[in-house]
């Protein structure tokens, strides 16, 4: 039955039994509730039927227990499903620490995803099964919006910041995915699948796959170059930029006291308008790259910083706060 | 049509129609309210978002311009508050002298503001019609440049908008005043145009410094 | 069909209509489109209303015929995505929100306080005109390229890259805006001060309440969806960045600005509904509400609660998950006080009388679409599964359960129980029971498949999809060929009954409010002298003017023949 008129899609993910529960749970409440009043509807509606033409009903005005019962049940009952949702949802915007990056970029009409090698791939997505995945999204133009329904994940695609989205395959598979927010002509027409490997055959299709698409980090260290990005940010600390060795992922000291983690959004955000952090000793010199880079080379970029991760961090001039400081 | 103090067909007493119109005016200026702040609500968030720039856009207007258009408004306010007490204690010349007053100190007001228009015009700074903030700085403080006009002007002339309005009803005013028709007894028309006027007022009082004196050293 | 004396209204035969009433006080086109009579506006309303409910109807057929199949041989996928828009446009801003409002809600609230007419006429008449010019806007967009952003107009899809006649569309919603606003501002001064001598606010129909609510709604909500479209009409007009990220702008600020107002429209669309089944419920059990203060207090509550919850259209854009939570939260409080309504309606039915007509099928389907239509609302304020219905036939269900199967029910049965007052003719009983029944089967089979399409994954707003979802899409299309006929039905008979329905007399069910004292139709001036109250609300024994058999003492009424 399940196979020719499926009630609900497969479960492939780490969150997918989770939703099933949910909806299970949220379902029997309602089914109760449902059932109760309609019947209560039906028997009143057959056994009060007005038997002469001048019958009037008997005066009931309230009853102040009912109305108190019928308000807190519903509310309590709602405060679990609130709860039970909740727990799901916060895990869901958590991603762990140890996930397998892809960044994928939406635009209309069309999917773009880069491995984490560097490999491309366009309306398709490979990822193993049993490994956590975190998918950096990012709009070229409107709004998009990445859903798998067999992982029971989606997430908006929004131009002008990163969002993210991650799940852990459980089963080998293709599953159906879909751009779910309304984006123009061939908004219906700009899905894919995602495939998902065992984790050997994964490895065996990122190595063996012929693609001759550059190395995001290739790209990156040119546009570095072409940007003049490296005549202020010397590597050893001594230019009018901070180092970015070391940088990615780590804490940076801000002018104003705060500190924040130099993540994928921040990076981005210090490309595009760099006046909204600026680090602690530094000038506000930076000029603003917003409107002058496409996405796909704000991600070339970031691949070459977050290669830089290893890179040796200078005693003075470095991008991230000191060890030992807040 | 109705002469101005007759009791309309709908009501039982005149009492009823005064506070009818009453809640009426108090009502539409709460959705006035809701109204402007959507646009208020946009412009500070945005102005958190780029400090820098709007701070840099901000201090290109007219401070002297902003502050004397304040003045001017107050003016009016106090002149329109004159006339609502005129009215009321039946001082039929005085009533119109104060409304031709307040009149005068809007249309002072719109004066000014097309000086400052014009300013921004000449300079390029109207968005849609050549703009151009700092032709050296980059593509993104231009169009941070540019948000800062966009709200500016959208601010600015949907306030105007409204003086304009109000200056419409105050000429309105100014006739019926002129044929005797209020008293002590009836003068809920100078009452309630009185409030408008006190808002949009309170529009200008906000309006002032979230765009001429945040930040302003 | 048999009928028992019981089952039908008790309009006495050989009534004859008022020698003058408000349709003959006046004659000529002038006297129609100058009329400052708060009945006349209503039907100016009734007559626009209807016009776009045909219009969006009409999308809504194409669409469904597009969707039997996967790769939908009707139209393009551009043409397709110009209809959901404009199906939503049109029954959105130009039929749902001001139908009963605007029509039963101009017509009642005066009679229903026992006033002359509204606190403004003037202004009620303008806020018709206002319709018509937005409408025309929105018609010009429809004719000239059409539109096609989806009714919720995101950007920068709407501002920078849609290539359909936007423009005139926002200015048409925007212009809508202010009829809205003139519309509440006079229902709630015409209430707080036009109330009849012993009208106190605890004796106000529930009708009253529940429009009450709705205009705090009107008058918060519209100036904020007024001011969004104007910056995103300028944006694209003047090419501007309030909400293109290109141009230092953020398309988020635009959907917290569309749906502060667009949450609220919601409870704008189902308040006067539920308005109106508080009123049929009691009549047709011929018994006080159950619960009346918690029925007022749960719309006043709605309504202020509603303003909270708009960012749950959001849970999936980035938004802080603290503000999720938050919303979740809110979203979960706002459905209460709606299952306190529904277990009062039920309540009500608790040892009535209760009569069979038309009207209680309404009331009563109502209650079982808005059932489901506001518990499916749980699945989707859940955060964890909202991730996996976001944006899928699971919402499109859902709200159309609530506005269709909830708001349009409500505004049909409303039509009907107060057609005689309206008109002073009868409808014919017998084929209305058959729409109605025709409307919640057509109705159920129509959007009860996507609950199921949505949580197999099928995403909204697709104008092509996957060979797997075809069977219920084939179930959906073929349920709204027989909820079409629902709809049709009515539309013919009651245009008949206005010629040839029986005369109705002042007061055929009958029922307890005010505007049953006078004529049906009501004089232009509605009474011939001032009412006065001294009775409560709906209340059916100490009213020996009804006619009914109070605890079993001789009925005073006349004898009632077979209709």
């Amino acid at each position: 039955m399940q196979s020719q008129m499926p009630l609900y899609p497969e479960q492939a993910s780490n969150f997918a039994p989770n939703v099933d529960a949910l909806m299970v749970y949220i379902t029997a409440i309602c089914l109760f509730f449902a059932v109760a009043v309609t019947a209560a509807v039906i028997f009143f509606f057959f056994k009060y039927r007005r038997k002469t033409a001048g019958g009037v009903g008997v005066p009931i005005h309230g009853d102040m227990r009912l109305e108190v019962i019928w308000l807190v049940v519903p509310l309590l009952l709602a405060l679990t499903m609130f709860a039970g949702g909740a727990v799901v949802y916060v895990d869901f915007r958590r991603p762990p620490m140890d996930t397998l990056d892809i960044y994928v970029v939406g635009k209309q009409w069309m999917w773009k995803a880069q491995q984490p090698t560097g490999l491309r791939e366009i309306n398709e997505l490979h990822v193993p099964v049993g490994r956590n995945v975190k998918l950096i999204l990012a709009s070229e133009d409107v709004i998009h919006d990445f859903s798998v329904p067999d992982f029971r994940v989606k997430m908006d695609v929004v131009p002008g910041h990163y969002n993210t989205l991650w799940f852990r395959p459980t089963k080998p598979g293709k599953y159906h995915f879909y751009c779910s927010q309304y984006c123009g002509t061939n908004h219906a027409l700009m899905g894919g699948w995602v495939t998902v490997l065992e984790p050997t055959d994964y490895e065996a299709w990122l190595s063996g796959s012929s693609s001759a698409d550059a190395n995001p980090l290739v790209a990156g260290e040119k546009l570095f170059a072409d940007k003049a990005c490296n005549t202020c940010h010397l590597s050893d600390g001594k230019g009018r930029a901070p180092s970015l060795n070391g940088v990615y992922e780590g804490k940076v000291l801000l002018a104003d006291g705060s500190t924040v983690t130099a993540d994928d959004g921040y990076i981005r955000e210090s490309i595009l308008v760099p006046a909204a952090k600026v680090v602690a000793g530094y000038q506000p010199v930076m000029p603003a790259f917003q409107g002058q880079l496409t996405e796909e080379q704000i991600i070339a970029l970031t691949a070459y910083i977050k290669s830089l991760q290893s890179q040796p961090v200078p005693a003075t001039g470095a991008g991230i706060a000191p060890a030992g400081k807040k | 049509m109705h002469r101005t103090g007759e009791l309309f067909g709908q009501f039982e007493t005149m009492e009823q129609q005064r506070e009818s119109a009453s809640l009426g005016m108090w009502v539409f200026l709460s959705t006035e309210v809701l109204f402007f702040g959507g646009m208020f609500m946009t412009y500070t968030l945005n102005r958190s978002t780029y400090p820098d720039v709007f701070g840099e856009a901000s201090r290109s207007i007219s401070l002297t311009l902003g502050a004397v258009n304040t003045i001017v408004l107050i003016a009016s306010s106090l002149t329109m508050a004159m006339s609502v007490w005129a009215s009321q204690v039946g001082k039929k010349q005085l009533l119109t002298i104060f409304l031709i007053l307040t009149l005068i100190l809007g249309s002072v007001f719109l004066g000014i503001k097309g000086v400052e228009y014009h300013e921004k015009f000449v300079e390029h700074h109207v968005p849609g019609l050549n703009f151009s903030f700092e032709p050296g700085a980059s593509v993104a403080t231009n169009a941070h440049a540019q948000l800062f006009f966009s709200l500016y002007f959208a601010m600015t002339g949907l306030h105007a908008l409204h003086m304009i309005v109000g200056a419409g009803l105050l000429i309105w005013l100014i006739g019926q005043s002129l044929k005797g028709r209020f008293t002590p007894e009836y003068s809920t028309p100078v009452d309630l145009i009185g409030l408008y006027w006190h808002f949009v007022d309170i529009v200008w009082i906000f309006l002032f410094p979230l765009l001429y004196l945040i930040d302003r050293h | 069909m048999s009928t028992t004396p019981a089952a039908r209204p008790s309009a006495t035969p050989g009534n004859t209509l008022p020698r003058e009433h408000y349709l003959n006080a006046t004659y000529g086109i002038r006297s129609w489109l100058l009329t400052t009579d708060h009945k006349r506006i209503a039907l100016l309303y009734l007559v626009s209303v209807t016009f776009f409910f045909f219009i969006g109807g009409a999308f809504a057929t194409m669409i469904r015929i597009h969707l039997l199949t996967p790769n939908g041989y009707l139209v393009t996928a551009e043409t397709y995505n110009k209809l959901f828009t404009m199906h939503g446009v049109a029954m959105i801003f130009f039929f749902l929100i001001p139908s009963i409002p605007a029509v039963l809600g101009n017509f009642l609230i005066p009679l229903m306080i026992g006033a002359k007419d509204l606190a403004f006429p003037k202004i009620n008449l303008l806020s018709w005109y206002i319709y018509l010019v937005g409408g025309s806007f929105v018609l010009y967009s429809f004719s000239t390229g059409g539109l096609d952003t989806g009714w919720t107009f995101y950007t920068p899809l709407s501002s920078v890259y849609s290539n359909s006649a936007v423009t005139p569309a926002v200015i048409g919603v925007f212009i809508n805006g202010f009829s809205s606003i003139l519309t509440g501002l006079n229902f709630i001064v015409t209430i707080h001060t036009m109330r009849a001598p012993g009208m106190t606010w605890f004796r106000l129909p529930l009708f009253v309440w529940a429009h009450y609510a709705t205009s705090i709604i009107f008058i918060l909500g519209t100036p904020v969806i007024a001011i969004t479209l104007l910056l995103a009409g300028l944006e694209r007009m003047l090419h501007l960045g309030f909400f293109n990220p290109a141009l230092g702008g953020d398309p988020i600020l635009f959907q917290h600005l569309f749906w502060f107002y667009s949450h609220p429209a919601v409870y704008i669309m189902i308040l006067p509904a539920m308005g109106v089944i508080s009123e049929i419920i009691p009549t047709f059990a011929r018994k006080p509400i159950f619960g009346y203060t918690f029925i007022a207090g749960s719309s006043i509550a709605i309504a202020v609660i509603g303003f909270f919850v708009w960012a749950h259209h959001m849970f999936l854009t980035g938004e802080s998950a603290y503000a999720a939570l938050t919303f979740s939260l809110l979203s979960y409080l706002v459905a209460i006080p709606s299952a306190v309504k529904v277990f009062n309606w039920t309540s009500t039915l608790y040892k009535g009388s209760i009569s069979w007509d038309t009207p209680m099928l309404y009331a009563l389907g109502f209650i079982g679409l808005f059932l489901v239509g506001g518990l499916t609302g749980l699945f989707l304020a859940c955060l964890g599964l909202d991730i996996h219905i976001h944006d899928t036939y699971f919402v499109v269900a859902h709200f159309h359960y609530i506005m269709v199967g909830g708001a349009v029910m409500g505004y049909v049965g409303g039509l009907h129980f107060w057609w005689p007052k309206i008109t002073g003719r009868l409808y014919p009983e017998f084929l209305a029971r058959i729409a109605a029944v025709t409307l919640f089967i057509g109705f159920n089979l129509t959007f009860f498949p996507q609950f199921i399409l949505g949580y197999l994954g099928m995403p909204r707003r697709y104008h092509s999809y996957p060979p797997e979802f075809q069977v219920f899409n084939v179930m959906s299309t073929a349920g709204a060929s027989i909820l079409a006929l629902g709809y049709l039905l009515p539309m013919v008979y009651l245009i008949w009954s206005m010629r040839y329905g029986t005369v109705a007399g002042r007061n055929p069910w009958p029922a307890t409010g005010l505007e049953w004292q006078t004529d049906s139709p009501p004089l232009t001036e509605n009474f011939d002298v001032t009412p006065e109250v001294t009775w409560e609300a709906y209340d059916f024994i100490n009213r020996p003017d009804l006619g009914l058999d109070v605890q079993g003492a001789p009925s005073l009424a006349p004898a009632h023949g077979d209709d």
